[in-house]
């Protein structure tokens, strides 16, 4: 039993520009949520509106069941698109602030910040104005902004965007460790492999509008198989007969078919032998890349 | 399950957390030090210069003979036209004129039959030329009398006594000489003060736009709260600097007898400017703020709050030229009832002395009822622009409801 973050029909126009349709789906406790779109797509304009940053149109966000207020906002760890920090502020004295800002009290936000500026490798840059700190640094500092006040939900922009392998592995710890204490994670990110990795379930957006959004898993079954074949004997067209199946490609001996829905891929392999060897055959699932580009491109609805 | 910790966080505690941080920013920056300290050394260094200038006379005359028994005359003689003037008596002429070469004398006076000679280095000083023939003129008055069988000081008193008597139908303001220099610096200082506390805020909101920390912070707090603590914040440290300005000088020139002012008035003078600042600064520091927030970039601050900023620098330029010479101008006068020109133009007034009471209570009435305008508009202008970074937005737009 966890508390959802719920974005439940959220619309929002620019002028005549549609930037959210409707958009919904849920965040549950503990769950890694990937948010994958192309730039323009709304990503960042949900989670505006859920951080209540930006006014929405219509629908609703909910926590808890219960629409969310400027006070349970203060739950949220929010790491914007848009990174911002004071860059005159000194590091320790600006997470303090932020934590303050979020509703803790002074001696709970400083041994907050301490324990997050430690776990983060930026303790020792305490007193250091911000603008003096690497990019690298500047974006632990940022993090520990989203964590200083404990959050209960987390909600971060493109939190991957420009860091380095070693504090991409940071981040994603981070972001496991806090799934694990029960806080339901939302990120957007355009790092595909990464969100294959690290998400429970991905929602991808098109248009301002959830077009697909289950687990990763789910998500790949429901799209197309296919299956590569490499028959040296084989003639062009040998697959032609077979039913729900399409030729992809076909280059000298290697075949890539597509299943359609009640297709057999046993029949493919009987028909691939008939031909003479086959020297391959493997069934190949779409990664999440291929995924996104079929359905952002429109493709395939999922 | 987590527990969900306490997260309230009180309208006003937003407003004085954001404040705090502007306070203790403020108090540690070295400008503000620095700008602070230059000023309380100009005053106090302002108040002494005064004090020697005053103290010294503006002459010395040497005396030698007869001519001694000129003192007394000499020196009333020279105060009624407005110097002082010392003298020095010397043995013998020979003697007065080595310290004239010397320069240790401006003038040696050496007797000529009933009356005197003026002996110099080079030439005559012009005031002190008048002062000489005022008593020289004086001298044969005295020898006229005497020679028609009169007595001089008899005469003399009764001349004195003779004065035209004025009856003006509507009592002029006597304006104090030393209260028009007070007017004069309270000038300086409140343009001073609400042109770099109010351009504070400008820079201030658009510093938060452009590292774009404004999202972090509009996440947490409303809008509203970060504008409030902001001008509050700034205020109450331009607010505490300008008493320390005004109270340290007023005390300087008051402790080196610079000013005879009563301490009421110098009290008064102070609360005044006080009071005005205070208006003063929440007037423009809201439009600063309304207007700062349409731009993204600090270079283009400038272009947007130049309007309102136009107000202040209009009244102290009006008010600093046109005051000292004429303290009870018309149009100053209706100018300083007018909200945009009081806080400039109305400290000026109050401590030169000589405005009505109705006039004082109308001008903060009008500007504390406009206020509550200011608002209303600066904190829509403010929420709807401050998340839109990029090009500048459009004063219309930010005013359309969102």
């Amino acid at each position: 039993m966890g508390r959802r973050l719920e974005i439940d029909g959220v619309s929002k126009r620019y002028g005549d520009v549609v930037a959210l349709r409707e958009m919904t789906f849920d965040v549950r406790a503990g769950e890694l949520f990937g948010f994958v779109g192309s730039n323009g797509a709304g990503k960042t304009t949900t989670m505006r509106i859920a951080l209540g940053v930006l006014a929405a149109d219509g629908g609703e966000v909910r926590w808890d069941g219960a629409p969310i207020t400027p006070t349970t906002r203060r739950h949220i760890g929010y790491m914007p698109e848009e990174r911002g920090l004071y860059p005159k502020m000194k590091v320790g004295e600006q997470l303090v602030y932020l934590a303050r800002l979020h509703g803790l009290s002074p001696s709970a936000a400083e041994r907050s910040v301490r324990e997050w500026t430690e776990r983060l490798g930026v303790a020792q840059r305490w007193d250091d104005e911000v603008q003096k700190l690497s990019l690298g640094n500047q974006q632990r500092v940022q993090l520990a902004a989203a964590l200083v006040h404990n959050p209960l939900i987390l909600v971060l922009d493109e939190p991957f965007s420009g860091l380095d392998p070693v504090a991409v592995d940071v981040m994603s710890t981070v972001l496991k460790d806090k799934a694990r204490d029960g806080v339901p994670v939302v990120f957007s990110s355009h790092q595909l492999d990464l969100v294959e990795r690290l998400c429970d379930r991905v929602g991808i957006v098109r248009n301002g509008q959830m077009v697909a959004c289950d687990t990763v898993e789910a998500l790949r079954a429901g799209g197309t198989t296919r299956l590569v074949v490499v028959a040296p004997q084989a003639e062009p067209g040998w697959a032609d007969h077979l039913p729900n199946v399409t030729v992809r490609e076909h280059d000298g001996a290697r075949t890539v078919l597509e299943l359609g829905e009640g297709a057999d891929d046993q029949a493919v392999l009987r028909a691939a032998l008939a031909t003479g060897p086959v020297t391959e055959f493997s069934r190949h699932r779409q990664s999440l890349t291929e995924l996104f580009r079929s359905v952002v491109t429109g493709e395939v609805a999922a | 399950m987590t527990d969900t910790p306490d997260v309230r966080l009180g309208n006003w505690q937003a407003v004085g957390l954001v404040a705090g941080r502007e306070i203790k920013l403020k108090v540690r920056s070295k400008a503000f030090i620095a700008v602070t300290g230059v000023t309380l050394v100009l005053l106090v260094g302002f108040s002494l210069l005064m004090k020697l200038i005053s103290g010294g006379s503006d002459a010395t005359v040497g005396l030698t003979g007869p001519t001694t028994a000129l003192e007394q005359p000499l020196k009333a003689t020279a105060s009624t036209i407005g110097h002082t003037v010392d003298t020095r008596s010397v043995a013998n002429e020979a003697d007065g004129r080595a310290e004239l070469a010397a320069g240790n004398l401006d003038a040696l006076l050496v007797p000529s039959g009933d009356t005197f000679v003026v002996v110099v280095q080079q030439d005559l000083d012009g005031s002190l030329e008048d002062v000489f023939n005022v008593l020289a003129g004086q001298l044969a008055f005295n020898n006229a009398i005497t020679d028609l069988g009169g007595d001089p000081s008899a005469v003399n008193e009764t001349v004195a006594r003779a004065r035209v008597e004025v009856l003006p139908i509507e009592p002029p303001q006597e304006y104090d000489g030393q209260q028009l220099v007070i007017g004069m610096v309270a000038g300086v200082l409140i343009y001073m003060s609400l042109l770099l506390n109010g351009q504070m805020v400008a820079t201030g909101v658009v510093e938060e736009k452009s590292s774009r920390v404004v999202e972090l912070l509009l996440a947490t707090i409303r809008p509203w709260q970060l504008m409030a603590g902001k001008v509050l914040g700034i205020g109450v440290i331009g607010l505490a600097q300008m008493a320390v300005i005004g109270g340290v000088g007023i005390g300087a020139a008051l402790a080196f007898d610079v000013l005879t002012i009563s301490l009421s008035t110098a009290v008064g003078t102070v609360v005044w400017l006080v009071v005005w600042f205070l208006l003063g600064f929440l007037v423009y520091s809201l439009l600063f703020a309304a207007l700062a927030a349409l731009v993204s970039r600090q270079e283009d601050v400038g272009g947007v709050i130049t309007p309102p900023l136009m107000f202040v620098i209009l009244g102290y330029v009006v008010g600093i030229s046109v005051l000292p010479a004429d303290p009870g101008n018309k149009l100053v006068e209706t100018l300083s009832l007018i909200p945009v020109f009081s806080p400039t133009l109305m400290p000026m007034r109050l401590a030169m002395g000589g405005v009505p009471a109705w006039q004082a209570i109308m001008a903060v009435v009008l500007t504390i009822a406009l206020i509550p305008a200011l608002v209303w508009l600066s904190g829509r202008v403010y929420r709807n622009a401050v998340m839109r970074s990029g090009a500048r937005v459009k004063l219309m737009d930010a005013l359309k409801p969102v």
